[in-house]
């Protein structure tokens, strides 16, 4: 058994500072495992978040030597030799340690327009296959808001985040606006509310997703390119005058209020 | 528009960690670092390719009818053998290359994968994921000029017809004049140039929303949906077709150049 010195952030927001605790190590063994190892043996009021150890619970979100990491999916013997640093998620305000508030993201989730059906036919509603499997990726989203953390238009700019979703809730975006019982047009909404044209697709949020959604590719792209069809496509402009699609015309179709 | 929730961000949160632009101990400055290198080396002498006016195309002489990507269409009357068409610009007295690049470079330009590499490499917004944006302020694509990247598919559509010129071009280059149907190294070229400028368009992000990623239901455009899954896993390699065709589009100009130039035999294979 061999041993290994972590450099942790601790304070809360009044400030901090690192404090190092060298602990033994086994192979195998996660970030988190040593985490616990800290607060049993030397640091028991070390603050962390964690949940589920299998990284489907997204809570135990930090930043491992500068990139945000699940603690419980990390393996050390993944990381280059040395100290490990471990800070709290920059974007979020601290709450102690290596907890932050994130309470952001819940105030974007409350945004996001709730889907709008048709009314119900009377043989019900159908979904097919092949409607179902392309948002389903998005589905797989666990919340660790890592993406978030790592996009550079609120970590490094605080006055964005009032108008500006972040890829997580873009893809949720993304979801609602492929999903065929939608009624609602939300290509305005993305574009003035939830500041889409803010992402300069670094993909920096599809590099860092641990559930591997291709949220630049699959969400934002997508989405993006669905606005030029309602703002910045002429040639479509016409089509619609012309096929008298109104619907389509993001103008014309307000996003309607959740139940 | 309606909001749902008129819930307020909270601003200005003290964060944790240090004040330091980035904690990342591994080599992030690699990556921005080759693609500033590629892409200047690719500008410098792509500028240097389209002012020179001499040596873009291997004609009857030797037996070969070879065209650089650069000059083609070549639309000046200035072109003389290597003239596209019936349609001049008459007295057009610059190189014929400054006609028609600015199409392929604004599909470069306003390309997702391209866009993602220059904001890193060239702006620093940011330089690399988690290391700290250099500038104060910050508004992505929403305020000119970059509000025009949203013209992307109007470029997009301009590289499809250049794609078909280029493969024109390549079919041409079976023909040697005053020999007959042949293979050279140079219609080799051509043809991987023309191949790799194709994968390139039709991996775009634009072309797969086109095909079929703006429909609301696949099920209801059975057609359009075999299109976008025909599209989506080149579009996983659109990096690779970008960097490819980037990189082949002017080794293919340097081949063209040297032939024409008579510093190098165009080899006949059969």
């Amino acid at each position: 058994m061999s041993e290994i010195t972590m450099r942790v952030w601790r304070g809360d927001a009044n400030g901090g500072d690192f404090e190092s605790y060298t602990t033994e190590r086994s192979d195998g063994e996660v970030i988190l495992d040593v985490i616990h190892r800290i607060q049993a043996t030397e640091a028991p009021d070390l603050a962390c978040r964690w949940n589920c150890k299998a990284g489907k619970c997204g809570s135990c979100a930090v930043e491992v030597n500068g990139k945000p990491r699940l603690m419980c999916m990390t393996r050390i013997d993944t990381l280059p030799e040395g100290p490990v640093t471990l800070t709290p998620m920059k974007t979020f305000p601290i709450i102690r340690d290596l907890v932050t508030d994130v309470s952001f993201n819940y105030v974007q989730a409350k945004k996001v327009p709730a889907l709008l059906p048709p009314p119900m036919p009377a043989e019900g509603y159908r979904m097919f296959q092949e409607d179902v499997e392309r948002s389903q990726e998005f589905r797989k989203c666990i919340e660790c808001f890592m993406c978030q953390d790592v996009c550079h238009v609120i970590r490094d700019h605080e006055e964005n985040k009032e108008n500006y979703a972040g890829p997580r809730f873009f893809i949720r975006h993304a979801e609602l606006e492929m999903h065929p019982l939608d009624t609602n047009d939300r290509r305005d909404f993305v574009r003035e509310e939830a500041g889409l044209g803010m992402c300069n697709i670094t993909k920096c949020c599809t590099e860092v997703c641990p559930e591997h959604i291709k949220i630049t590719d699959n969400a934002i792209i997508p989405l993006k390119e669905r606005v030029v069809d309602a703002h910045y496509d002429p040639v479509a402009w016409l089509g619609r005058k012309i096929l008298r699609k109104t619907k389509t015309s993001a103008t014309d179709a307000a996003v309607q209020p959740a139940p | 528009m309606t909001a749902v929730h008129e819930s307020k961000v909270q601003l200005g949160g003290v964060r944790g960690g240090p004040d330091v632009a980035t904690l990342r101990q591994d080599r992030w400055w690699i990556q921005p670092v080759v693609t500033v290198s590629i892409l200047t080396a690719f500008i410098i002498y792509s500028t240097w390719a389209a002012f020179q006016n001499k040596n873009y195309y291997v004609g009857a002489q030797m037996h070969r009818d070879l065209i650089s990507p650069f000059y083609s269409p070549c639309l000046a009357n200035s072109c003389g053998a290597a003239k596209f068409g019936a349609f001049s610009f008459g007295n057009w007295a610059l190189s014929p290359a400054l006609l028609i690049l600015i199409f392929p470079l604004g599909f470069r330009l306003t390309c997702y994968y391209y866009r993602r590499s220059y904001y890193r490499a060239f702006w620093w917004a940011p330089p690399a994921c988690d290391v700290g944006d250099a500038h104060n302020s910050y508004s992505g694509e929403t305020r000119f000029p970059l509000i025009m990247q949203n013209m992307h598919r109007y470029f997009f559509y301009a590289g499809l017809v250049f794609n078909a010129l280029l493969t024109y071009d390549a079919i041409r280059a079976f023909n040697q004049p005053g020999i007959g149907f042949g293979v050279t190294v140079g219609t080799l070229v051509l043809i991987v140039n023309a191949t790799l400028l194709w994968g390139y368009s039709l991996s775009c992000h634009a072309c797969r929303h086109l095909c079929g990623g703006q429909v609301k239901s696949f099920k209801a455009h059975p057609i359009r949906y075999r299109f976008w899954k025909i599209v989506t896993p080149l579009n996983a390699k659109h990096m690779n077709f970008a960097w490819a065709s980037l990189l082949f589009v002017a080794f293919t100009d340097v081949y063209v150049r040297l032939v024409a130039s008579g510093a190098w035999t165009d080899f006949r294979l059969f």
